[in-house]
């Protein structure tokens, strides 16, 4: 049987992920030593693993409402007003998904019909371009520069905004930039959002991963909660990867709208993992600011030691990436990934895995422990005075 | 403390390295560490070996003393006395069914066997003296032994 002619064309035409390429590649390779990975190397915080264990042995197995415990929308609420003075209902304006990756699907498709525009500020996370051409919307690339940081600009949001852009993407702190956008940054380009009418999905996922200065969500500039969906979770600032846990937070009629998809596809959140976030919200601060204070130290190193190997390497405020230049080698960022990964062992990220203004870029997590990253640096510099 | 904490974890940073980490300058780093070193908060820089993975032959036990307290000394008389010996590693006054928790190094369990009967249980005050060798260590000051714990997140991820 031909089961290629039975696949529809729309999962035909989706490319796979330049990060699953490069996996692929990596997986191969032996005694590497990565730093590859877009998640924590902490093991999420005992009291909330304990909690799990707990829901386990206490029996809570079940379903919950579809938009997730009371308990931990509340808990939510008070999160988003205590750490980015937000207001929103937990009754009516929160929701919990299954990891942020949930939430984004189900962002774009509560809003788009066929052809709507979506825009993305490239380099970017791989599953929003996907999403949103899985939803029959169109991805629209907003390239963004090295030399403005990887911030948004006004003027290259202008540039591709057409009769059919529907929403914006944004997605601060950055994955695989590490960039962030400041306060004046998003009033830079809010009168653009609200003149021209869009919504924005702001994936705010590495939101308590902000090194300098506090995070600004977009949706608590004026005018902005109405037409904001706001995207978070528990994957990066808790150390839950596993758990699979994300929430939302909008307006009454988008979360309604949103609810309608996840009730019929996915029903609910796993329950253990709502109760053990419940004890990371509430009890675990203490832990997410350990773990920051950690990354932040190891961010600061690690940029020292690309920028004396002689990489070009603006100075990211977010996340736990560095997205330094390779230009200088002469090599395409597949080009210098592979052979880093063939001659020194080493395993790095394309930068074009994430759009092609990624290309020349590499990205390096630093969610590793400080030893493995000084050993990696001296890899990454024995093969780079080659080129330079 | 930032400081001492990152050379708790690794003693060969340099204050360079240090200084970028914390986001002081060199020179206070500089300055830090030799005030604390003065002050005898930092003791000493020391490497956690696995011997057993050397070619030497080394033992090592954890003995549990009973002492009789002394007037105007308290434990501390006895205590910096078993201090003394070179076969001695570590003491440290323990709350529960004993007083000093000493650990003891030596070349052979018999070596340490004699050091036992026959300098540190006559010591005057000692009342008992419980012996436990240490067969096989699986972490010491946070650092692992055995493989210790895997990296299990796959090697790239978005």
């Amino acid at each position: 049987m031909n089961s290629e002619k039975y696949i529809s064309d729309i999962i035909k035409k989706i490319p796979s992920s330049g990060i699953r390429r490069f996996f692929d590649l990596v997986t191969n390779s032996k005694d590497i030593i990565s730093l590859g990975v877009g998640e924590p190397d902490f093991t999420t915080p005992w009291l909330i693993r304990k909690e799990g264990i707990d829901a386990l042995d206490r029996g809570s197995t079940t379903y919950t409402s579809n938009l997730g415990l009371p308990e931990l929308r509340i808990a939510i609420s008070t999160f988003l007003k205590n750490h980015y003075n937000l207001d929103y209902n937990p009754e009516k304006e929160i929701m919990v998904t299954v990891g942020a990756s949930e939430a984004i699907d189900l962002a774009v498709r509560c809003l788009l019909n066929n052809d709507d525009e979506v825009l993305i500020p490239e380099p970017s996370y791989v599953s929003y371009a996907p999403c949103v051409a899985l939803t029959r919307g169109i991805p629209v690339f907003v390239p963004t520069d090295a030399r403005n940081n990887f911030k948004l600009t006004p003027d290259d949001l202008k540039s591709k905004i057409t009769r059919k852009t529907k929403a914006l993407i944004l997605s601060y702190p950055n994955n695989p930039t590490g960039a962030i956008m400041t306060e004046n940054d998003l009033y830079d380009i809010l009168n653009i959002i609200i003149e021209n009418d869009l919504i924005v999905i702001s994936d705010e996922i590495y939101s308590e991963l902000t090194y300098e200065g506090k995070h600004v969500s977009i949706a608590s500039l004026p005018e902005m909660k109405e037409r904001t969906i706001l995207i978070n979770g528990f994957s990066k600032a808790f150390a839950m990867t596993g758990w699979r846990l994300g929430y939302i937070a909008s307006n009454p009629a988008f979360i309604e709208a949103m609810n309608k998809i996840h009730q019929y596809t996915t029903i609910c959140a796993p329950i253990m993992s709502q109760l053990a976030a419940i004890k990371g919200l509430n009890n675990c601060e203490e832990d997410v600011i350990k773990m920051r204070k950690t990354y932040d130290q190891r961010r600061r190193f690690i940029i020292k030691g690309f920028r004396e190997i002689g990489f070009e390497c603006f100075e990211p405020k977010g996340a736990f990436y560095i997205f330094p230049s390779i230009k200088k080698t002469g090599m395409d960022s597949q080009q210098f990934c592979e052979r880093l990964l063939k001659e020194e062992k080493v395993a790095v990220v394309p930068g074009d895995a994430f759009g092609p203004s990624g290309n020349g870029f590499i990205r390096v997590s630093y969610a590793y422990s400080l030893d493995r990253i000084i050993k990696a640096l001296e890899k990454i510099e024995h093969f780079a005075r080659k080129f330079i | 403390m930032d400081i001492l904490e990152l050379l708790c974890q690794n003693s060969r940073l340099t204050d360079e390295q240090i200084a970028t980490m914390t986001g002081l300058d060199e020179e206070t780093v500089k300055n830090t560490i030799k005030n604390l070193e003065e002050e005898n908060i930092i003791l000493k820089y020391s490497a956690i070996i696995n011997w057993e993975k050397t070619d030497k032959e080394i033992v090592h036990a954890l003995i549990d003393v009973r002492i009789t307290p002394q007037q105007g000394h308290g434990f501390n008389a006895i205590a910096e006395r078993i201090c003394q010996y070179d076969e001695v590693k570590s003491v440290s006054l323990i709350s529960g069914g004993y007083d000093l928790s000493v650990e003891v190094e030596g070349k052979t369990m018999k070596e340490i066997a004699l050091f036992v009967a026959e300098r540190l249980a006559p010591i005057d005050g000692v009342l008992s003296t419980t012996t436990h060798f240490i067969l096989k260590r699986y972490k010491q000051n946070g650092v692992f032994f055995t493989d210790g714990p895997k990296d299990k997140r796959l090697v790239v991820t978005p």
